[in-house]
């Protein structure tokens, strides 16, 4: 095929994409209004969440807390001050790998189930047996996953935060015997702007929206069979990690003044 | 009443209904036959507005669906029940709760008692045992009992139209049989409109009052059953003859 004609396709079928999910989102809009129905789902999601993640998110968070204690007092050994590890355990846990780790590991462990079970309904007809009983589709089963990880994934993400940097400061004093507390907690603070604990939550929020409703739309659309509910699963992991990683630059590019 | 004016559908390149006219009275069970990839799905989903023509029109009490705003649609669509070919039951629910959300009218969806009386009645009437099954999930059921809830579900909110796709594929010919005295029973007893989309010929003969061949994307031949047995239409009487064994002479004298 021609290559132009070849990008051309792929630009239109990515607008298209973006206008359909942009669609779904005003359903989302619209269905906010049947709190009766999708708050009592959002209570069971957010607890399949939460609950369910939570082992996952404390494992990643403190080895990533460990790893990079260990590398910081192994590459600045005898150069700077030891409270430098305190500083960068803080800064490194909460602006980037708490936020950024917790939204990949999530978008493998929620995306892939959300577009996997949405996938499975619109195959076996569910979905359209529920629009077929005058029921809104967004409200009873779109709506309560998007809230459930908007609540939950900045939850989890601050969980991950604490960990990381509990884990770094015990493994940093593992490493460099040398290294008291006092050092560890003066590095943390020297840096650390009330605002970078906030800007971890905004990522994590916006990692959720991505790590939703992209899973979401995915499953909705996916095709016939094992087939296109295989390829919407992957889709939804594919795309959503990617998303995440162009608004960690972009929010970085943004917010980090 | 059901009508279809030169209905046109396509998927990419595939023309599945090219121009189909069809139409249904009210109070009649029609059977809707045609052999497997010929589009009876996909002209049952044109009905409830699942899926929109891409030309022509569906008219549903003489209101047009595809122009139908998303209160109107949502009004037409608790005028009509559907049967999904495999049930389409929500996993994650148990019977009860499937056959509740059948229950159109929030405030008596809401009414505990009053639904809980209602679905058991319709399942008492699909000849299931609530006791049995209302607390069943839909994979702990048999594809008949799946069926039979499906049929249970789409009548719970005491519909007028009543739309079945191929209520009775892969079914042995017991179940089958059973689903469909049901149908039958229910038109009678319920006094709705039904349109069967089949390729079960025993079937649609016993259960309907009128039937449609559909075949390339068009109405072939619609007519009563006599009507049918007496086509000399080449692509009835194919169909007809693979069903009934070339035993259509005998059927036409029991008729």
């Amino acid at each position: 095929m021609n290559p132009l004609a070849l990008l051309g396709r792929s630009v239109t079928s990515a607008f298209a994409h973006v206008g359909r999910l942009g669609l779904l989102v005003v359903e989302l809009v619209r269905g906010l209004r049947e709190v009766r129905i999708w708050f009592p789902r959002t209570l069971i999601e957010a607890y399949n969440i939460g609950v369910g993640s939570l082992f996952i998110i404390l494992l990643v968070s403190s080895f990533a807390g460990g790893v990079t204690a260990l590398q910081t007092g192994y590459q600045f050994k005898g150069n700077l001050p030891y409270s430098v590890v305190g500083t960068l355990v803080v800064e490194s846990i909460v602006l980037e790998l708490g936020p950024v780790l917790t939204g990949l590991i999530l978008a493998g462990r929620i995306g892939a189930r959300y577009a996997a079970e949405l996938g499975t309904m619109r195959v076996t007809e569910q979905i359209d047996a529920l629009e077929s009983l005058g029921r809104n589709p967004a409200s009873h089963l779109i709506i309560p996953r998007v809230v459930a990880g908007l609540v939950m994934i900045p939850i989890l993400t601050v969980v991950a935060d604490v960990t990381g940097v509990v884990a770094g400061w015990w493994a940093s004093k593992t490493a460099i015997p040398a290294l008291t507390n006092t050092d560890f907690i003066i590095g943390a603070q020297t840096y650390y702007r009330a605002f970078d604990g906030w800007y971890s939550i905004i990522k994590a929020f916006f990692f959720a929206g991505a790590i939703t409703l992209i899973p979401c739309y995915m499953g909705f659309r996916a095709g016939q069979g094992a087939e296109g509910v295989g390829k919407a699963t992957t889709g939804a992991v594919v795309s959503s990690s990617v998303m995440i990683l162009l608004l960690d630059v972009l929010l970085a590019k943004l917010l980090l003044k | 009443m059901i009508e279809l004016r030169n209905v046109e559908k396509r998927f990419g390149e595939l023309v599945v209904l090219g121009g189909v006219n069809f139409a249904v009275e009210d109070g009649t069970t029609v059977a809707l036959l045609g052999p497997s990839g010929t589009g009876k799905s996909v002209l049952l989903k044109h009905i409830i507005g699942l899926i929109r023509p891409d030309a022509g029109q569906v008219l549903v009490d003489g209101q047009d669906v595809a122009k139908l705003d998303r209160k109107a649609l949502t009004a037409l669509r608790t005028s009509i029940g559907y049967v999904f070919q495999n049930g389409a039951l929500f996993d994650s629910m148990d019977v009860f709760e499937n056959v509740r959300l059948g229950i159109t009218d929030e405030s008596k969806y809401l009414d505990r008692d009053f639904s809980r009386e209602r679905v058991e009645a319709c399942i008492k009437l699909v000849n299931l045992d609530p006791k049995v099954v209302l607390t069943k999930k839909p994979a702990e059921l048999s594809g008949g009992m799946r069926k039979r809830v499906g049929i249970a579900r789409a009548i719970v909110g005491q519909p007028r139209y009543v739309l079945y796709d191929e209520p009775t594929s892969g079914l042995d010919p017991v179940n089958a049989d059973i689903i469909d005295s049901l149908v039958e029973r229910l038109s009678e007893e319920l006094g709705v409109t039904s349109i069967m989309v089949t390729h079960d010929v025993r079937g649609a003969f016993r259960v309907a009052d009128k039937l449609a061949l559909l075949a390339n994307g068009r109405i072939v031949l619609e007519g009563t059953p006599e009507e049918f047995l007496a086509s000399d239409e080449p692509r009835v009487r194919e169909f007809l003859e693979r069903d009934f064994d070339n035993d259509t002479a005998r059927l036409r004298a029991k008729l």
